[in-house]
């Protein structure tokens, strides 16, 4: 079996700062990670390894220093690791980047491919689901867990739903999103961390992928940023000291006047 | 040395942070209180290979350097002094001799169980008559056709009730004093070895300390590690290697308390500003953070030393020496910064403080490494 | 692409097992409100089995035109007969905007979709407009970065212009049951093959028993000022009626009537509700650290000093013994 998950670099937004002059992002000095949910995708993908051998590749578009999330995946236990960089890529959005990958993917020989549900940076959950309708693939999203019948070539996978799951059967070759609620993540071994710097990075260019340039980076991007500003942060809020019965028709109406109730 | 951490170091780096604060962290205070050995991490570090950090790949380790050994005591005891010295006991004193000192066979034999974590690791020398002055042994250790017969008690024996092999220091003949001393290597199930009571301490109250009692135990002759009468250059090279990692332990607990106090600081709000405000606080902290900076320099060229085969011994007595007393003054510091709070339990400084004290005293007090140091400096 | 053949608004009308989600009649207000902008028309999309009967519900809160698409391959949402349907509709009708929910199948059928066709999708937009310049441009705006950040995101060149909206954000209309508006069955041709490549085995619901508070969506806390686990029931009653969960300050769970993984604060969890109703909390500032960022904070509290006032949006000076269990009451009364 043959896995390929794609991972993203990204900041970790609960130590992201904006400047509340120009409402722009401060960057320094935030640490860039993994982003959470393709960690847990990179989890399920491992554990399928242990226990079928598949061989797991890991695959980001970024720019060059993406390489850091690369060589944590080796240290994971993963056996090769390609990284998408090239110029042409860039200002991307979910559908041009979906483009990228999946011209990078046509060119494997694929079973699985896992993404994460979403992106802590974009929070879109696009870019999975759009990689398999580019390569017209079968994809199921939200994956809470995921078994494989090797009789069959088919996973059964429990998706997550807001009230429960669902179980579904999808045959191989075939799309899953993974949640990083659902699994806890391995850490990365010493002796892993010792080894993944003996390993080759394979660093592909927009050349290798084979997809019309209209249709990657800026131009192969439908959706563009008009403007972007820091949330508004609430003014204060009013005390009251009034009678119990009030203070109830005060909450009543505020939990309306926010939708709660 | 370059100073700054290569991308392996800084991988490293990532992981034991994170493994330290999810899984160390939460049971800090509990090991403490309970004064309970935390057998459940120690299973979950073996697992990713932290109990074989620097032992070669041949003999199942992970093949790492003593660099990354003492990072881990570091972000380790940063968080749990106690799960820090677990980690260094076992590696510096039984893991580093075996390696350094075994024979093909004993390495065989013991270094994967010991790099897995199967098995863990302890080292015993101190007797209650021959603390500093190790020489005073009164363990005796006999040979009797194709066995070693031992005989008498060690103390403070770190890992004690849960270590499965012991590097133990014994007299093989009094006559000739220090070089009447040899090493062995006791396994917990050697007939007539048993562990005698636990100490209840000031702090790092997880790790199990305990005494050792010998018994007419019998090990197999083979179990003799490094030569004849060598025991005790065996001990002080073992106790070389210890320092940095206790150095480390003590340079982990200061972090621990500025990381603390740091946060504390900006938070408390007296007299209408947080207190990190005052000058007073600040001059104290940027003080206190230099000294922590210059205790981590000193124990990374220590184990750079020891690494490149450079001699580090009086390196390694600098590197605790400093890292101890600064521990000390760090966490002591600290407490007084959190004021009332910092005395209670609801804050890690208090254990801090208390955990901070005894890097001041085993693996060599201060004294002795003020002693080994100027030993190389009036030679 | 022509731009000009695109018009109108249309709505995923998200139903499961025959009933409408409230968030497909939120929508329907917002879309309202654009077409009215654009003089142009609301159109729900309905999909499923024997549906149709949803279709004056949305005529009453908004739609002009109720596309119905009945299949048994609707009956359960599925990613490619969904995306399929809603294609062929595209193609058909050529939608100038399209609003989905922001819910596990809006997220899941919204990117799809958007590939297909080769078009933008706004992900989880809190606010829609059309620009009151001459452009009229759709203007969609979003949190990133972990809701630090927000953006306003336009599809110039491309229709349609789609969005998922998160749910709760838009007003719907009240019902109006005199709205008039024209029922339409829509037939699509389904590729069957490529359907069966996913096959549902089941649909399991369960109660979700949030153990863990940070991931609750309200939250009802209690301090010293509840005093004692019965304090806490009248708190439990309360968060049962709002679906939520309890929570406390440390003080409550040093003194053993919480659980400690149910604290908030520094040495506790940090959590971020929609609501967060503090009660006899005094809001030492470890626990302000802890539940600051909460969406709505409201805060019950007898000392008119107590610095949890600082932060809330809310805040009533008085005796939660009194008003929590008041309050129960009145929601339940409403939910009847």
């Amino acid at each position: 079996m043959n896995i390929v998950v794609c991972i993203k670099q990204v900041p970790d937004t609960t130590e992201v700062k904006i400047n509340p002059q120009t409402g722009t992002l401060i960057r320094e000095g935030v640490p860039s990670i993994m982003n959470p949910d393709d960690k847990g995708g990179l989890e399920f993908a491992l554990q399928l390894k242990d226990k079928y051998g598949a061989h797991v590749t890991v695959i980001t578009m970024g720019l060059p220093q993406a390489e850091a999330i690369l060589r944590e995946a080796l240290a994971m236990g993963v056996d090769r690791a390609i990284l998408l960089t090239d110029r042409k890529l860039g200002g991307a959005d979910t559908l041009a980047t979906s483009s990228a990958i999946a011209g990078a993917l046509r060119t494997m020989d694929v079973d699985l491919i896992v993404t994460g549900r979403q992106a802590i940076d974009g929070d879109t959950a696009q870019v999975g689901p759009q990689i398999a309708e580019h390569l017209d693939l079968p994809q199921v999203s939200y994956m809470e867990d995921l078994l494989y019948n090797e009789a069959t070539k088919t996973f059964t996978i429990r998706k997550q739903l807001e009230d429960g799951y669902q179980v579904l059967e999808m045959q191989a070759p075939c799309v899953v999103t993974a949640l990083a609620s659902a699994v806890q993540p391995r850490y990365m071994s010493v002796s892993g961390i010792v080894d993944a710097f003996d390993k080759e990075v394979e660093v592909w260019g927009a050349d290798r992928i084979n997809v019309p340039d209209e249709e990657i980076g800026k131009a192969g991007s439908p959706t563009s940023v008009f403007k972007s500003f820091p949330k508004q942060l609430k003014p204060a809020g009013q005390t009251f000291e009034v009678s119990p019965e009030e203070a109830v028709e005060l909450i009543v109406n505020k939990l309306k006047e926010k939708h709660i109730i | 040395m370059d100073f700054s951490y290569t991308k392996q170091e800084e991988l490293f780096l990532q992981m034991i942070r994170e493994f330290a604060e999810k899984e160390v962290k939460p049971l800090a205070a509990e090991v403490d209180e309970e004064e309970r050995f935390p057998e459940e991490t120690v299973a979950k570090m073996a697992k990713i290979g932290l109990m074989g950090i620097p032992v070669p790949k041949q003999y199942g380790g992970a093949g790492g350097t003593n660099l990354m050994y003492g990072m881990a005591v570091e972000e380790l005891s940063r968080v749990c002094a106690t799960t820090g010295v677990i980690l260094s006991a076992h590696t510096s004193l039984c893991v580093a001799p075996i390696m350094e000192n075994g024979t093909e066979e004993q390495k065989q034999r013991y270094l994967p169980k010991l790099a897995s974590g199967e098995w863990i690791g302890a080292f015993g020398l101190t007797e209650p008559n021959a603390g500093t002055d190790a020489a005073g042994q009164q363990t005796t250790a006999v040979l009797d056709g194709d066995e070693w017969v031992l005989n008498g008690s060690k103390i403070f024996i770190t890992n004690g009730s849960y270590a499965h092999v012991f590097i133990v220091i014994a007299m093989t003949d009094k006559s000739l004093g220090t070089k009447g001393i040899s090493a062995f290597i006791v396994e917990k199930t050697d007939p007539g070895f048993s562990i005698g009571k636990k100490e209840k301490k000031m702090g790092i109250r997880g790790s199990a300390t305990t005494e050792l009692i010998f018994e007419d135990c019998r090990i197999p002759k083979d179990r003799q590690l490094g030569q004849l009468g060598k025991g005790f250059g065996l001990a002080m090279k073992t106790l070389d290697g210890g320092r940095i990692g206790i150095a480390c332990q003590a340079l982990g607990i200061a972090q621990g308390a500025m990381d603390e106090t740091v946060k504390y600081t900006k938070e408390r709000k007296q007299f209408g500003r947080s207190i990190a405000q005052f000058q007073n606080t600040q001059f104290q902290m940027a003080d206190l953070e230099t000294k922590v900076q210059a205790a981590r320099l000193l124990c990374r060229s220590a184990h750079y030393k020891k690494d490149h085969g450079i001699p580090y011994s009086a390196d390694a007595a600098m590197a605790k020496l400093f890292s101890a007393e600064t521990a000390m003054e760090v966490t002591t510091k600290a407490v007084q910064f959190h004021g009332g709070y910092g005395y209670t339990r609801e804050y890690p400084v208090e254990r801090m403080m208390r955990d901070a004290k005894i890097t001041e005293i085993y693996e060599g007090t201060s004294e002795v490494q003020r002693m080994v140091i100027a030993g190389k400096l009036f030679k | 692409m022509n731009l000009t053949d695109y018009k109108d608004v249309y709505v995923f009308a998200e139903q499961r097992e025959g009933k409408l989600q409230n968030v497909a009649l939120e929508l329907l207000g917002k879309a309202r409100e654009l077409a009215d902008a654009n003089q142009e028309k609301v159109v729900a999309m309905l999909l499923g089995k024997d549906i149709k009967g949803l279709a004056p519900t949305l005529i009453e809160h908004g739609a002009d035109r109720v596309m119905v698409v009945d299949h048994d391959l609707l009956k359960d949402y599925m990613t490619e007969p969904y995306t399929e349907a809603i294609t062929a509709i595209i193609e058909s009708e050529k939608p100038s905007i399209m609003l989905i929910g922001a819910t596990t199948i809006g997220r899941d059928l919204g990117p799809r979709v958007s590939a297909r066709n080769r078009t933008g999708l706004t992900a989880d937009a809190t606010k829609l407009e059309i620009s009151d310049d001459e452009a009229h441009e759709f203007r969609m705006t979003r949190p990133a970065f972990g809701g630090n950040l927000m953006a306003t995101i336009l599809c110039k060149n491309h229709r349609p212009q789609m969005s998922t909206v998160r749910p709760g954000v838009m007003q719907k209309m009240a019902a109006d049951k005199g709205r008039k508006g024209e029922v339409v069955d829509f037939k699509v041709n389904f590729d069957e093959k490529k359907i069966a490549r996913v096959k549902l085995v089941k649909t399991v619901k369960e109660e979700k028993t949030v153990a863990d508070i940070s991931e609750a969506k309200i939250l009802v806390s209690g301090g010293r000022g509840v005093g004692t686990k019965d304090g806490f029931g009248k708190l439990q009653a309360l968060a049962a009626e709002l679906g939520g969960e309890v929570s406390s300050s440390r003080a409550m769970v040093d003194a053993g009537v919480m659980d400690a993984s149910r604290q908030v604060g520094q040495t506790g969890k940090t959590v971020r509700p929609a609501l967060y109703m503090a009660c006899g909390i005094s809001g030492a500032i470890q626990h302000l650290a802890g539940m600051e960022e909460s969406e709505l904070i409201i805060a019950i509290n007898k000392d008119k000093f107590a610095p949890i006032f600082q932060v809330a949006d809310l805040g009533i000076v008085g005796d939660l013994h009194k008003i929590v269990p008041m309050l129960t009451e009145r929601l339940k009364t409403m939910q009847k």
